[in-house]
């Protein structure tokens, strides 16, 4: 019987194997950030542990920074005394910190990949769940808690259960105008925001093949949306001339050695899979969600589900969903009018996401009821940004191009969407109050937010794609 | 290091019927600026529980004086989203020692696990029948037996075996800890190192 991508990852890291108890798993590299790894640190220090391979732990600074005059001392007291505290930590225990200023800070899940850290056959933990983004290189990577911070910080090892294997596979041609973000949105919606629960998950098919590393990140991110422990994807030339010639990526003989390893990276013809599922890419509309947890999306043109629709006892749930949206059943969004949009996180914050949105925003101008935050990823994508002029074209626009955090994603700085106003963001959770106390968010891809901001309301980008055909 | 050990609890309930409850309800990410473990409880379910002014919204079940106890019955996906382990310290914070749910979150489950706060996975049908017999008495008490494996409804006498890992049921039941496990098997981890 042959061997899945992820079992061949996974085998490669166990430490110790013993029944009854969960494997002890290799970790190669660990991210940190300054939200959920003061009290690991605390914990070491009660053991009167070190942490046990610093130069290992790479650490930033990313949830709670502003994303406005970076420069200056964080007005937040409380975030600015977690980022200090971080910055404490790592002094003291010996790690490797991209912290303010620092040309490699970043969102943690954009600033590994594009340092070269994150590679293929990997092991990758963060204390964010999020981590799953890794996996796009065909790497194991996983979100943890705490505890498991302070466990890897102790013995860079953690105690992890295998888990089951998925397949989905997704063949075919993609719409004009549909993207990476509009494929895991549609995943979702079908399969439900626990549908990967207890499951690694590859992606495969020549539609996921087709896609850029920027793509297959933005899929692989949104895993743990469906509760999934991770997603990876087989790793092929696409993935190794991303990583060549990156910071941190292997050099040399080294390199060689590396990528003969990686092309055996691959699930095997008749590797046993406990579930496959295959969608078809031409089914695919721009997703949009309309409800409270990422599986409660609709194709842009389609409408709100009715309640009745739904059985008895989830009528309680959706019925919540919706009041909280401030929708009703049947209601279509295409028209709807916005109040913000949100272009960036670690789903869509990559040089690649920033271009494609300056691409369709260039000599257009966004509707005056609508505010844009444009947050990159981290301060290469920023820096690459200016150096190609998309700077200027999003100011034009009235885009204004901010600097790097996780921001409007999950509103712990400043950057929150008030209370009742709609959002059409790009990052990856539209849980109740996700972007600020009873925000209200509809996930969606670049293009659809871009088109959506131009227009003022919630727009299908096949309509400016079509016109532009006619031009 | 010793965890707190958890065997039986024998108590009255708070239910909560809604489905997919999510990590940043549990505990909104703005709450999440604190440095230590303590504390979270205050903020449990902050913006179910509170108005924007800070004020106990009367129609949440954690401000309803008729419901208490240790268990929180919620659900299906209970703990989804997030990874953040803020989640359970506020839920044990706050005083609950176990979540019964048809369906728990991996990262949520994992975490309250290491935090003695026992997720009891049950059927749908025995979930609908918790949430039924709280329903028809807002006092009844529920009886969970981690060493036995099982959860019953005590005036009934109906119960049902849940599913739990052996270790981390060694752990909880007697108060052991992942860090000095690994710890032990640390030659194990240099002999890996070495070999890679």
């Amino acid at each position: 019987m042959g061997q899945t991508l992820f079992d061949k990852i996974w085998d490669a890291h166990v430490v110790s194997s013993n029944e009854g108890f969960p494997d002890i798993l290799y970790i190669d590299t660990h991210f940190i950030h300054e939200v959920t790894s003061p009290q690991a640190f605390d914990g070491l220090r009660n053991r009167g542990l070190p942490v046990f391979r610093p130069q290992q732990t790479v650490a930033t600074a990313d949830h709670n920074v502003p994303t406005w005059d970076q420069h200056l001392p964080i007005k937040e007291e409380l975030s600015r005394y977690q980022v200090d505290m971080l910055t404490k930590n790592c002094a003291e225990f010996g790690i490797e910190l991209y912290g303010l200023g620092h040309p490699f800070q970043g969102i943690v899940h954009v600033i590994g990949p594009e340092l070269g850290i994150t590679r293929p056959g990997g092991t990758y933990v963060c204390g964010d769940s999020h981590t799953s983004t890794h996996g796009a290189f065909g790497a194991i990577a996983f979100g943890i808690g705490t505890s498991q911070v302070e466990q890897v910080m102790a013995t860079q090892c953690l105690l992890q259960s295998r888990p089951k294997r998925m397949k989905i596979e997704v063949n075919g041609k993609l719409q004009n105008g549909v993207g990476a973000k509009d494929i895991i949105l549609y995943i979702i919606s079908k399969i439900s925001a626990a549908g990967g629960t207890g499951y690694a998950v590859e992606y495969a098919g020549d539609t996921i093949s087709g896609l850029s590393m920027e793509g297959r990140m933005t899929i692989c991110n949104m895993s743990i949306e469906m509760g999934a422990r991770c997603g990876l994807i087989a790793p092929d030339e696409t993935t190794i001339n991303y990583v060549k010639g990156r910071e941190f990526a292997p050099k040399g003989e080294e390199w060689d050695k590396a990528v003969a390893y990686w092309q055996t990276l691959y699930s095997d013809e008749d590797a046993d899979f406990d579930s496959v599922l295959s969608f078809k890419a031409e089914d695919i509309e721009p997703m949009i969600t309309y409800g409270t947890n990422p599986g409660m999306g609709i194709g842009v043109t389609q409408h709100v589900p009715e309640t009745a629709s739904f059985e008895a006892k989830e009528q309680g749930s959706y019925k919540k969903a919706l009041d909280y949206m401030g929708l009703h059943d049947d209601e279509q969004l295409l028209g709807k009018p916005i109040d913000y949009v949100f272009i960036g996180s670690c789903t869509n914050s990559r040089i690649e996401d920033l271009r494609q949105v300056a691409e369709f925003v260039k000599g257009r101008h966004k509707a005056d009821n609508v505010t844009v935050w444009v947050v990159p990823g981290s301060k290469q994508v920023q820096e690459q940004a200016i150096r190609e002029g998309l700077d200027k074209i999003f100011d034009a626009a009235g885009f204004p191009l901010r600097e790097p955090g996780c921001s409007a994603c999950l509103g712990m700085n400043e950057d929150k969407i008030p209370a009742g106003k709609y959002c059409v963001s790009t990052s990856n959770r539209n849980f109740e109050g996700r972007q600020g106390p009873n925000s209200r968010t509809f996930l969606a891809s670049p293009l659809t937010a871009a088109a959506s901001a131009i227009t003022g309301v919630v727009t299908d980008i096949r309509t400016f794609l079509k016109e532009e055909e006619l031009v | 290091m010793a965890t707190k050990i958890f065997k039986h609890i024998q108590t009255s309930v708070v239910p909560l019927p809604i489905e997919n409850i999510d990590t940043d309800q549990i505990i909104p990410a703005r709450f999440l600026k604190a440095t230590t473990r303590e504390g979270f409880g205050n903020n449990l379910f902050r913006d179910w529980r509170f108005d924007n002014d800070g004020n106990p919204k009367q129609d949440f079940v954690l401000n309803n004086p008729t419901y208490s106890g240790k268990i929180l019955v919620a659900g299906k996906n209970f703990g989804c989203g997030s990874s953040r382990e803020h989640a359970a310290w506020a839920l044990a914070d706050y005083g609950f020692d176990a979540v019964v749910s048809s369906f728990f979150a991996d990262i949520f489950k994992g975490n309250a696990l290491n935090n003695g706060l026992l997720p009891v996975q049950v059927s749908d049908d025995f979930l609908k029948k918790l949430f039924e017999v709280i329903d028809a008495d807002p006092h009844a008490v529920i009886e969970i037996d981690l060493v036995d494996q099982f959860i019953k409804i005590v005036a009934t006498g109906e119960q049902e075996s849940f599913e739990v890992n052996p270790y981390k049921k060694a752990c909880m039941t007697n108060g052991y800890d992942d860090i000095d496990y690994i710890l032990s098997k640390k030659e194990l981890v240099e002999e890996f190192e070495a070999a890679k």
